[in-house]
This record gives C-alpha cells, sequence and structure tokens, in this order.
C-alpha cells in the first residue's frame, strides 16, 4: 500500500470481495507531504502538532490571559488542570520550594504530551501525533539535557558523575560492575525509554484502534457484517481506553521527567 | 534537499529513528508553548492565585474581627440589659416604700385632722356651754329676782344685794350639780 493514502486503509475492499484483509501497520504511520512551506515539507502529524499547540496556547490565553481573583468557567477548568499538575506531580516529586522552578515546564510537558495524544480521538485528525518518535524523542532530549546539567552544575563534575553511576564505597569490589550498570541504565537508556514508553503506547494505541475500525468497514458484506458490528463496539470501547491511556501516558511522561529532576538535584549518599 | 529528504524517508523506515525535520518541529511546538505558559499565562494566574488566597486570608481576618466586635456588642447590651433590670427593680422597690410612706403619711394627716376636728368640736361645745351657762345664769338670776319681787314685794330692789344673793343661790346650785355629777362619775 502507498503512503499517499487520505485515509488510513483502501476502502474499497470487503471481506469476500476477493481482497486481503488491508491490516495496519507501519505504513500507517507514515505521510506525504501535504505541501511545502520553507523547504520543509508538512505532512499531516506536523499540521496537527503546530495546530495543538495553537490549541493549547489558545486554551491557556482565554483561561489565564486576563485571569480574574473570582474565576470564569475557562479559567476554573485551567486552574484544575494546572493545579493538578503542580500539586499533584511537581510538589509531590520535589516538594514546594525546589519544584516551583520547574512547574511551568512540567505544565508545559502534560498539555503538550496530552493533546498530541488526543488528536487520537479527534475526528478527522484521528492520529496520536506522539505516535511518530520524534515529538517524544524531542521532549524526552529537553528533560534529559535539563537533568544532566542539574546534575553537573549541583554537584560537580566528579560528583555528578558519582550521582548518575550510584557511586556507593561500601559496594567494595562489585562498584564497578554496578556503576557500570547504573551509567549504562541512568545515561544512556533512560532517554531512550523516556520517549519509547510514551511513543509505543500510542504507536499501538493508533494500530489497534485502526486495526478494529478497518475490521469494521471489511467485514461489511454479507454474514460479515454481524461480525463487523462486535468490531464497531470494539472500536468504541478502545476509543474510550485510548481516552484513558492519553491521560496516564501524559501524566508518567511528567511524573518520570519530575523524577529525573529530583534525582539530579538530591544530594547523593 | 529533496536528496537528504529521501534519506531521510529511508532512515524513517525504522519507526524508532526519529526524522530530522519533524523533531525540529516538535522542538518548536514545544517551545512556543513553553514560551508562553512560562513568560506570560502562568505568572499572570499565580498573581491571581496570589491576590485571591490573599483575598480569602483577609476576608477571614475580617470575618474575625467583625464576629469579635458583635461578641463585644452582644456583651454590652446583656450588661446594659442587666443595668435597666436591676434599675426597674430598684425603681419598683422604691415606688412601693414611697407609696407605703405615701398611705402612712395620709393616714397619720387624717388621724392628725380628725383629731384636730373632734377637739375644735369639744372647745365649740365648751364655749357653747359656758356661754349658755352665762346667759342662762342671766336670766335665772332675772327670773328669780323678778319672780321673789313679785313674792316677797319690793323689798329686794337693791341691786347688790340682789346679785349676792342670786349669786350664792347659783353657786350652791353648782355646787350641788357638781356633786350630783360626781356622785354620777363615781356611780
Amino acid at each position: 500500500m502507498s503512503p499517499d493514502q487520505t485515509l488510513a486503509f483502501e476502502t474499497d475492499c470487503h471481506i469476500f470481495d476477493g481482497c486481503g484483509f488491508p491490516a495496519p501497520g507501519l505504513h500507517s504511520f507514515k505521510f506525504e507531504p501535504l505541501f511545502t512551506l520553507g523547504g520543509i515539507d508538512f505532512n499531516k502529524p506536523m499540521l496537527l502538532a503546530l495546530l495543538g499547540t495553537v490549541a493549547i496556547v489558545w486554551f491557556f490565553w482565554a483561561a489565564f490571559g486576563r485571569a480574574k481573583v473570582v474565576p470564569g468557567k475557562l479559567q476554573m477548568v485551567g486552574e484544575a488542570g494546572y493545579d493538578f499538575i503542580r500539586r499533584g506531580i511537581v510538589y509531590e516529586a520535589l516538594g514546594k520550594r525546589d519544584g516551583e522552578k520547574y512547574v511551568p515546564l512540567m505544565v508545559s510537558i502534560f498539555f503538550f504530551v496530552w493533546i498530541m495524544n488526543l488528536w487520537s480521538v479527534i475526528p478527522v485528525a484521528q492520529f496520536p501525533v506522539t505516535s511518530i518518535i520524534a515529538y517524544p524523542a524531542a521532549l524526552a532530549a529537553i528533560v534529559y539535557v535539563l537533568w544532566m546539567s542539574l546534575t553537573f552544575r549541583k554537584h560537580g563534575f566528579v560528583g555528578g558523575f558519582k550521582n548518575l553511576t550510584g557511586y556507593d564505597k561500601s559496594l567494595g569490589a562489585v562498584l564497578p560492575l554496578s556503576m557500570t550498570i547504573e551509567f549504562f541504565s541512568n545515561v544512556l537508556v533512560r532517554p531512550f525509554t523516556h520517549a519509547v514508553r510514551l511513543f509505543a503506547n500510542m504507536f499501538a494505541g493508533h494500530t489497534l484502534l485502526l486495526l478494529f475500525t478497518i475490521a469494521s468497514w471489511y467485514l461489511l458484506n454479507g454474514v460479515g457484517i454481524a461480525y463487523a458490528g462486535v468490531s464497531f463496539v470494539m472500536v468504541i470501547i478502545m476509543t474510550a481506553f485510548e481516552l484513558f491511556i492519553q491521560a496516564v501516558q501524559a501524566y508518567v511522561f511528567v511524573l518520570l521527567a519530575c523524577s529525573y529532576v529530583q534525582g539530579a538535584l538530591a544530594e547523593h549518599h | 534537499m529533496n536528496a537528504l529528504v529521501q534519506v531521510a524517508a529511508e532512515e524513517s523506515e525504522n519507526p524508532l529513528i526519529p526524522p530530522i525535520p519533524e523533531l525540529v518541529i516538535g522542538l518548536i511546538a514545544f517551545a512556543i508553548v513553553f514560551i508562553f505558559l512560562a513568560k506570560k499565562l502562568l505568572p499572570n494566574i499565580n498573581r491571581v492565585l496570589e491576590e485571591r488566597r490573599e483575598a480569602i486570608e483577609g476576608g477571614m481576618e475580617k470575618a474575625e474581627a467583625t464576629q469579635a466586635e458583635a461578641q463585644q456588642v452582644l456583651e454590652d447590651y446583656r450588661a446594659q440589659l442587666a443595668d435597666a433590670r436591676h434599675e426597674a427593680a430598684r425603681l419598683r422597690q422604691e415606688a412601693q416604700e414611697q407609696g407605703a410612706a405615701l398611705i402612712a403619711e395620709m393616714r397619720a394627716e387624717g388621724q392628725r385632722q380628725r383629731e384636730e376636728l373632734i377637739a375644735a368640736g369639744h372647745s365649740q361645745i365648751e364655749a357653747d356651754r359656758k356661754q349658755a351657762a352665762q346667759t342662762l345664769r342671766q336670766d335665772v338670776g332675772r327670773l328669780a329676782t323678778d319672780l321673789a319681787g313679785r313674792i316677797v314685794g319690793e323689798s329686794l330692789e337693791d341691786v347688790a344685794r340682789e346679785s349676792r344673793t342670786i349669786d350664792r343661790f347659783l353657786d350652791e346650785l353648782e355646787a350641788k350639780a357638781t356633786d350630783g355629777s360626781k356622785a354620777e362619775a363615781g356611780r
């Protein structure tokens, strides 16, 4: 199947028509450029990323742009979201004193990730931007840079290195091995897992939704109609499940970012 | 450029290798969100939240002050009410005492007036009696003289003698009357 599709699959194919099931796969995540602007080819995920950005900024501008002591409805919703990240995640992980500085970053990450995830179930868009590895990787890179710079700024080069490798004299002879493993796990694998955790969840979720959606359409022929109904019920269930997973993944992403920062700020022991 | 895009497209066969343009777009998109939130909107809401917190705390303090004031006023009123009750009781007591005194005074006054009236009546009676006695004495004297003159003739014409005799007679009568009244009182 070519990637120049408008829809995620061929619509002229049903069961018993002699064509195979157009299963979703890697090709479902590739998009031809829609237009070119300033040397950059814009495809659907890029467009959704920018639209999402506009949506977030618009929402918070409307909610907090002219914030009042007695809040309006939109401001109340915004405050609830803001307070959830600030108190529920950042203060919990970093404490009020150390955490305050990182609240804007964490709030931005949470809403960015969440809205990019949410595109998955928005009609017409129906594609989670975060299922393209570039977007989680960009965020994970920002967190990684922050984490590394905080570690070395707080503990100095040697102290920072000890912090990252879990240096502990009492380990004795096992120390070099332990330090190697810790270094590998913290410095090299962490940013990768941080990004991939989000990416893979959204990738799998979108694939599942595609699978049941395509199946609902594909089975719509002859006795297949009964199965199509079952498949469509699964689409509804999976959409609800995805809504849940989208929020959870955004939460987890921010929580991990906070715990990395907390590790960097912690006194090493 | 085309060649670069071509390379990127081929590389992105592996879904874990991020295509550079999308990485850049992702960073730019996030930067926009971050700058708006961190520089303008979150400080905005923080300021408002702080204001609200202060307003609520200020309101609490004001409410506490008002409550204390209300308590104070209530106590004042209670004290005043107690005073007023006390005063009323005192006034009632006084009025009762005054009333009693007034009644006693009136009673004494009435008594006094009655006694005066009685005394005046007595003296009047005494005076009347004396006057009556005087008149009677004269009348009786004259009558007696007239009678005696008729009986005895003109021998008793001498006034001096006449009056002495009459007086003596009357004194005797009086003495008799006094004895009679004494005897009557003794009985």
